[in-house]
C-alpha cells in the first residue's frame, strides 16, 4: 500500500461557487480537451456516436433539486472533480504506489506507466471522483492541470487549470488553501466555504461555497413604503406631477 | 519516499491560431492551438471582447465538430425521392451548372420565384445583398422564428434592443432582472455579467417558468405562467407610477412623454402627434408656456401640459400613460391569478426596483453635453437592469410585451445611464434611421432596395397594386405588418399553397426546417414530398447548403456542402449582427486555421461564384469576369457605400471609413481575428442624446450625420396602422383583420392573452409547454458532437410536482402529450423547480434517424422527441375560410410558446412518438471508439 506523505509544503486546490455555478459544463469540455491532448492516456470516448455513449471526464456537473419546507423549489449545480485530500484514501489503497500525493503542492495523481487498473482507489474514494478509462484500461483523475500550473510554455496568466480559466461565470478559483492569507484562503473564509463529507475524514483540500439564502423577497415589508401612492384621489396623481414637475431642476419650486 | 518526476513543462502546440467561434451564435474569439497542423485544442481568446477568455462548452467542444463524422463530402444531386437520402455526389462544375440552370430563368423571367431564405446566417447583409442583386423580394433569415418581437419592440420603442444591440451595465448595476432566456443566447456574456454581479454581492432576479441555469443561481425567482410576462410588467408600471417613482426629469428630455397627442375621436389625425411645420413633435415648453419643437435648445419639455388646437385637445404621452396604467386592472391582486405570482412577490419586486433606481442611484462625475445644447457636469445612474430574449417574445403578445419591459425600463431613467441598459454601437438607431422594406421586383434586374427593414406606416407595406402579399412569407402585410425579420417559418407552408403565389426553387442555408426549425414538423416534410397531379413536386427545386447531415439535407435536390467554421472565411461585420460592446465598436473574423479534407465549399464563396454565372450586378466585371475571386476577397474589396465596407479595423486611411486595404485580413489575424474602437469616456452614455456619441459614431462611419431622437413610450407608427383599421386613409386592411389590429397595435404597451387560448380551450388544454436549449448545445448541432452528445443525449419532459402527483408517474414512465394539432409519446421526468402549470424539455435533443451521423439506435433516435409536432404554423381553421398563422400579429414572430397541451399516462412505448422512418446516410456513420492525441 501506498503511504501519503506527512504534510505538504503547498495545498493547491480549487475553490467552487455554488452560488454562482449555472451549470453550463464548460469546465467539463475544457478539461476534457486539455487532458485528452496532455497528461497521461487520452480520454477516449466509447460507442461515440452509438447507442451507449461513454467518455472518460475527469470532472462532472451534477444537478439537484432541493425543496425548502416552505417556498419554491431550487436547482444546485454541483461540479465535481478530486478533491486532493490530506488523508487521501485512494493513495493509501493503490496496491503498486501508482497513486500518490506531491509533497511539493499536494495534489493527488496517479503514475499511469505504473498503474495495473485494478480499480481499487476509485472503490475507495467516497466522492466517485475517478474513472477508468474504457480503452487504456488505466485509472483517470483530475491532475489540477499539473501540466499547465507550472508551464513555462504558457504565458503566466494561463498557469491555472483548464477548468478554472474557461468558466464563464467565474465560478472556480485555484490557488494554495495552505496559506491563509492566499486570495482562496479569503474567499474561503468570507463565505463560509464547507468541505465536501467531512465525516468521511477525507481532509478535502478543495472546498466548496455554498449558495447564498434564495427567496428573499418573500420577507421584504420593510420596502412597503417605497409604494406608498403619491395620491389617492383618482385627480390627485396629475396635482403630483404639476408639484413634482416644479421641483426639478429649473423648476418653479 | 521518492516521487515520480513528471515534465510539468510539455510543450502546448506548434501554433496557436486566432479566430472566431461558430459553435453558437455568441461569436466568441477562440486560440485554436496547432499541433502537426492539425487542431489540438481550443481555448478562449483573453483579448477578445466577448468572452475576455473564457470559453462555454461548445466552444471547447469545436475540435469535435470539426473532426465530426457528420461532415457532408461533397455536393450531393438527389437520385432517390425526395426525403429518402439518397444522392450521388456531383462535381462542383456540375453542381453549379445545375444551380444556374435552374436559377438563370427565374431571374430572367420572375424573380419572385426563389425563395432565398438563410436560417442561422451570420453573413445576412452579405446574403441579403446576394438576394436584392438576383433581384427576388423572398428573402430572409431566421429572425421571424426566434426573436423579432425583442429586436423590433426595441428599435421601435429605443433604437435597439438586448444582445447584439446592447447589454447591461455590468460593472455598475445593482439589480439585475431577467426575464424569459434561452441559456445559449448571448450565453457567455451573461454568465460573465452574473459572474460579476454575484461577486460583488448584487441581486439577481429572474422570472421564467423554470428554474434552470441563469434561473437556478438568481437570488429571487418568480416562476411566471408562460405568455403573461406582459402582465407582471405592466403590474410594476403600475406599482412604481402610482407610487410617483419615475424618473420625471429623464422622461421630459429624452422620451416622448411630453409629445402632445390629438385626442378628437373624428379627426383623422386622432391619436397622432402634434407636429411642426417642419415635421417635429411639438412639446409644451414648461418655461414658456408655448409649444416648442422637442429638440428646441433650452425647452423644458412639460410632461403635464395640454393644449387646445383649432377645437382639439392635445394631451401628452406621459398623461395617456397615467390614465391606462394607474387603472387597477393592473393591480398586483388584479394580475396575480393569470400570472402565478403572488401580490405580495409582485409588490416585493416593484419596491426593490423602486429602493435600487432611487435610493442607490450612482453618479458618474462624468461632464457630457445633450442634443439641446445643454452641458451636463455628472452622469446620473439608475442601477437596476433587464435583460430578456425569447422566453417573453416567442409568443403571440410577444412585441407589447417586448415594449412593456423596455418602457419599464425608461419609466426609472436606467436606459444608457450608468448602471442600466446601455447600447452597443451601431447601436442607438431609432427605426426612422433603419430603411423601410422593398419588394419592387423586375425580370432582369436588382429589387428596387433592401428587403427587410421598418415600416412607419400602412404605405410601407410589401404589398402587390391588388393590396395582395408582395412576399412569399407575407411580411409586412396586414396580418403582421412590422416583420422586421421576415416570417421563415411561413415559407414552405404558403409555397406549398401556393398563398400568395407559387414559387420554383426553395434555396436554403443552415435552416433544418424539415426538424426542428419548423412548427409541424411532420407536416413539413409532406410539403417538401407533396407532388401535383402531374406527378411533379409541388414545391419543384429545392437547394440546400448545410456543413453536416441535418435532416433537411434529404429533401434538397441539390446539395451545396458548406465548410466547418475552422475552414472558413467570415466577416461579423458591423453591418450586420456585430459584436460590439457598451463601451467599443468591435468587429471580427474567421479565417482558414485548417484546410478542409473533403471537397467542400464555402457557402458565400459559392454564392459568389454563382452570382458572377448568374450575371448579377456587382458580382460580374465588365469583361464578364468574377469581380470577387471568393468570400475573402469580397470582405476586403466590396463597399456598400464608398469608403463603408464589410470590416471597419484598418480601413486604407483608418477605421470605419477608408478604401479596402488588401492588408486587412492579415492586420485582423495578426491582432487575434478582430478589431476594437473603443468610445471616449464623455460618449459612453446617454448615446442617443450625447452629441459626444453621436460625433464619434459619425467619424467611425455609423451614420453620415448625427441622429438624436427620443425614445418612443408612445409608437405612432402602430398607432397609423390603428388608424387604417379605423377607417382613415387609402391604404385599407382587409375587413377580417380590423378588430385585431385595433386591439394589438395599440400604441401603449397592451397585454392580451395568447392567441392559443382563444383556439385551444384552456380547460381542456389546460398546461402550457415549453423547451429550451441547455447551453452547452446549439440546436440540432450537438448530437454530432461526441463530447456534447453526453451531457444531452436525452430530453424527459419535465412535469412539475402537481402534475407529477395528480397522474400518479414514477419514474421512467412515459406520457401522451396532446395539444389541439397533434399528439406525442415521450418520457418523463419529475422537476420542482417548475412553474405548476407547465412543462417542458430541451429543444431538438431529438434527431431523424439516419441523420448527423450517429446510429439509428442513438437514444436521440429513439427516446429523444420535439415538441414541434405540436405546434402549427397556422391556427386551427376557424371555418371563416382564412389562414391565420400563429404568428405575432404584430411582426410575424412564430409563437411557440403559447403551445396548451394535456398529458395522460400511457405504457411505454418501443421508442418516443411519432417515429420517422430512418433516410440514407450520405455521410455513413461515425468510427466505434475514439481515444487519440493530435500530433501522436
Amino acid at each position: 500500500m501506498t503511504q501519503l506523505p506527512h504534510s505538504t509544503a503547498r495545498k493547491l486546490g480549487l475553490v467552487i461557487d455554488l452560488d454562482t455555478c449555472v451549470g453550463c459544463h464548460a469546465c467539463v469540455i475544457s478539461c476534457k480537451g486539455w487532458n485528452t491532448e496532455n497528461y497521461g492516456a487520452p480520454l477516449s470516448d466509447t460507442d461515440a456516436y452509438g447507442a451507449n455513449p461513454s467518455g472518460t471526464f475527469l470532472n462532472r456537473v451534477h444537478s439537484y433539486e432541493v425543496q425548502p419546507e416552505n417556498g419554491a423549489a431550487q436547482l444546485v449545480h454541483f461540479p465535481k472533480s478530486c478533491l486532493h485530500c490530506d488523508n487521501a484514501p485512494c493513495v493509501t489503497v493503490c496496491p503498486t504506489g501508482a497513486s500518490y500525493k506531491r509533497a511539493e503542492d499536494g495534489i493527488v495523481l496517479v503514475n499511469e506507466s505504473d498503474c495495473i487498473g485494478c480499480g481499487l482507489c476509485a472503490w475507495a474514494c467516497p466522492y466517485g471522483a475517478r474513472e477508468m478509462d474504457a480503452v487504456e484500461k488505466v485509472m483517470k483523475k483530475c491532475t489540477l492541470c499539473v501540466d499547465r500550473i507550472y508551464n513555462e510554455n504558457l504565458p503566466e496568466e494561463d498557469r491555472e487549470p483548464a477548468c478554472v480559466r474557461t468558466c464563464p461565470a467565474g465560478a472556480r478559483h485555484f490557488g494554495d488553501l495552505g496559506d491563509p492569507d492566499s486570495d482562496v484562503s479569503q474567499l474561503v473564509a468570507e463565505r463560509g466555504g464547507i468541505d465536501l463529507m467531512p465525516e468521511q475524514g477525507t481532509a478535502p483540500v478543495n472546498k466548496y461555497l455554498p449558495p447564498r439564502p434564495r427567496d428573499r423577497l418573500d420577507e421584504v415589508d420593510v420596502l412597503a413604503p417605497y409604494l406608498d401612492p403619491v395620491a389617492t384621489e383618482p385627480q390627485g396623481f396629475l396635482g403630483w406631477l404639476d408639484r413634482a414637475l416644479d421641483a426639478l431642476p429649473g423648476g418653479k419650486g | 519516499m521518492t516521487q515520480p518526476r513528471i515534465d510539468t513543462s510539455p510543450k502546448v502546440s506548434d501554433e496557436v491560431r486566432r479566430t472566431t467561434c461558430y459553435m453558437c451564435a455568441c461569436r466568441c474569439g477562440i486560440n485554436v492551438h496547432m499541433k502537426a497542423g492539425r487542431v489540438a485544442y481550443i481555448e478562449g481568446n483573453r483579448d477578445h471582447p466577448i468572452n475576455k477568455g473564457v470559453l462555454c462548452a461548445k466552444g471547447s467542444a469545436g475540435i469535435m465538430q470539426v473532426n465530426a463524422p457528420s461532415r457532408l463530402r461533397a455536393p450531393l444531386k438527389r437520385v432517390g425521392p425526395r426525403g429518402s437520402g439518397e444522392f450521388r455526389e456531383i462535381s462542383w462544375d456540375e453542381a453549379l451548372d445545375l444551380a444556374v440552370s435552374w436559377l438563370k430563368p427565374i431571374r430572367d423571367t420572375a424573380p419572385e420565384k426563389l425563395a432565398f431564405f438563410t436560417g442561422r446566417d451570420q453573413s445576412q447583409s452579405f446574403t441579403g445583398w446576394w438576394a436584392q442583386q438576383f433581384g427576388t423580394p423572398n428573402f430572409a433569415a431566421h429572425g421571424g422564428f426566434c426573436s423579432v418581437n425583442m429586436a423590433a419592440a426595441g428599435i421601435y420603442t429605443m433604437g435597439g434592443a438586448f444582445w447584439e444591440f446592447g447589454q447591461p451595465d455590468w460593472d455598475h448595476t445593482k439589480l439585475f432582472v431577467l426575464f424569459g432566456v434561452a441559456e445559449d443566447h448571448d450565453s457567455n456574456p451573461i454568465k460573465m455579467g452574473i459572474g460579476k454581479i454575484k461577486a460583488r454581492g448584487a441581486r439577481v432576479v429572474g422570472v421564467n417558468p423554470i428554474r434552470t441555469g441563469y434561473n437556478a443561481v438568481a437570488d429571487d425567482w418568480l416562476g411566471i405562467t408562460p405568455g403573461t410576462d406582459g402582465l407582471l410588467i405592466l403590474s410594476l408600471v403600475h406599482l412604481l407610477l402610482k407610487a410617483g417613482k419615475v424618473d420625471l426629469d429623464y422622461l421630459a428630455r429624452f422620451t416622448n412623454a411630453p409629445v402632445l397627442v390629438n385626442g378628437d375621436p373624428k379627426s383623422p389625425e386622432y391619436g397622432l402627434f402634434l407636429r411642426d411645420e417642419a415635421g417635429k413633435e411639438l412639446v409644451m415648453d414648461r418655461a414658456t408656456g408655448k409649444l416648442a419643437p422637442f429638440d428646441r435648445p433650452g425647452v423644458r419639455p412639460d410632461l403635464a401640459a395640454r393644449h387646445r388646437r383649432a377645437g382639439i385637445t392635445h394631451r401628452t404621452v406621459f398623461q395617456h400613460m397615467a390614465e391606462r396604467y394607474l387603472d387597477d386592472r393592473y393591480a398586483p391582486e388584479a394580475v396575480a391569478d393569470k400570472t402565478g405570482i403572488a401580490p405580495q412577490k409582485i409588490r416585493a419586486l416593484a419596491a426593490e426596483i423602486a429602493r435600487v433606481a432611487f435610493d442607490e442611484a450612482i453618479t458618474l462625475e462624468r461632464e457630457w453635453t445633450d442634443f439641446r445644447g445643454e452641458t451636463h457636469k455628472t452622469m446620473t445612474g439608475r442601477p437596476v437592469s433587464f435583460h430578456a430574449m425569447r422566453g417573453i417574445s416567442a409568443h403571440s403578445n410577444g412585441f407589447q410585451t417586448a415594449r412593456a419591459l423596455h418602457v419599464l425600463q425608461i419609466l426609472i431613467g436606467s436606459v444608457e445611464t450608468p448602471g442600466g441598459f446601455r447600447f452597443k454601437p451601431p447601436y442607438p438607431k431609432p427605426a426612422t434611421a433603419h430603411p423601410r422594406p422593398h419588394c419592387g421586383a423586375t425580370p432582369g434586374a436588382p429589387l428596387d432596395g433592401p428587403h427587410l427593414g421598418y415600416v412607419q406606416g400602412p404605405d410601407d407595406l410589401c404589398l402587390k397594386a391588388d393590396g395582395s402579399p408582395a412576399r412569399i412569407d407575407k411580411a409586412f402585410t396586414w396580418d403582421n405588418p412590422m416583420s422586421a425579420h421576415g416570417l421563415m417559418h411561413m415559407v414552405i407552408s404558403n409555397a406549398h399553397a401556393g398563398d400568395p403565389y407559387r414559387i420554383d426553387t426553395l434555396f436554403m442555408y443552415m435552416a433544418n426546417m424539415s426538424w426542428n426549425s419548423s412548427m409541424n414538423t411532420g407536416g413539413v416534410m409532406e410539403m417538401l414530398t407533396d407532388t401535383d397531379e402531374n406527378g411533379d413536386y409541388v414545391i419543384p427545386r429545392i437547394i440546400y447548403s448545410d456543413a453536416y447531415s441535418s435532416e433537411m439535407v434529404a429533401y434538397a435536390d441539390l446539395v451545396l456542402p458548406d465548410t466547418t467554421y475552422l475552414e472558413r472565411h467570415d466577416c461579423i461585420s458591423l453591418l450586420d449582427r456585430p459584436i460590439c460592446e457598451a463601451d467599443a465598436a468591435a468587429d471580427a473574423i474567421r479565417w482558414p486555421v485548417v484546410q478542409p479534407d473533403r471537397d467542400v465549399r464555402g457557402f458565400q464563396s459559392v454564392l459568389l461564384d454563382l452570382g458572377a454565372r448568374l450575371g448579377l450586378p456587382g458580382m460580374v466585371n465588365e469583361d464578364g469576369g468574377a469581380t470577387y475571386a471568393d468570400y475573402a476577397d469580397y470582405i476586403v474589396n466590396h463597399e456598400r457605400k464608398p469608403g463603408i465596407g464589410p470590416l471597419a479595423g484598418w480601413r486604407k486611411g483608418g477605421d470605419g471609413r477608408g478604401g479596402p486595404n488588401p492588408d486587412q485580413l492579415d492586420r485582423y489575424i495578426g491582432n487575434g481575428g478582430f478589431w476594437v474602437g473603443h468610445i471616449p469616456g464623455d460618449a459612453a452614455y446617454y448615446k442617443p442624446w450625447n452629441m459626444a456619441y453621436q460625433d464619434w459614431a459619425v467619424g467611425l462611419g455609423l451614420c453620415d450625420s448625427p441622429q438624436p431622437y427620443l425614445f418612443q413610450l408612445y409608437v405612432e407608427p402602430l398607432r397609423r396602422f390603428q388608424l387604417a383599421a379605423e377607417g382613415h386613409g387609402p391604404v385599407q386592411p382587409p375587413d377580417h383583420l380590423r378588430e385585431r389590429i385595433k386591439a394589438t397595435l395599440d400604441p401603449l404597451p397592451v397585454w392580451y392573452a395568447p392567441f392559443e387560448d382563444g383556439h385551444a380551450d384552456p380547460v381542456g388544454y389546460p398546461i402550457h409547454a415549453l423547451t429550451q436549449r441547455p447551453m452547452a448545445m446549439y440546436h440540432s448541432w450537438g448530437t454530432q458532437n461526441a463530447w456534447l452528445r453526453q451531457l444531452h443525449g436525452v430530453n424527459p419532459m419535465y412535469l412539475p410536482t402537481k402534475l407529477w402527483e395528480r397522474h400518479g408517474f414514477q419514474d421512467g414512465d412515459w406520457a401522451q402529450v396532446s395539444s389541439v394539432h397533434g399528439t406525442i409519446t415521450v418520457p418523463v421526468a419529475h422537476m420542482a423547480a417548475l412553474n405548476e402549470n407547465t412543462i417542458w424539455t430541451w429543444n431538438a435533443i431529438g434527431k431523424r434517424k439516419g441523420t448527423w451521423a450517429v446510429s439509428e439506435d442513438a437514444p436521440e433516435a429513439r427516446k429523444g422527441f420535439l415538441l414541434n409536432h405540436l405546434i402549427h404554423e397556422l391556427l386551427p381553421a376557424r371555418g371563416d375560410g382564412l389562414r391565420w398563422s400563429n404568428s405575432d400579429p404584430v411582426t410575424g414572430q412564430a409563437a411557440w410558446f403559447d403551445l396548451r397541451v394535456k398529458i395522460e399516462k400511457v405504457p411505454a412505448p418501443e421508442q418516443a412518438q411519432p417515429a420517422y422512418p430512418p433516410v440514407a446516410s450520405p455521410v455513413g456513420r461515425g468510427p466505434k471508439d475514439l481515444a487519440w492525441k493530435v500530433g501522436e
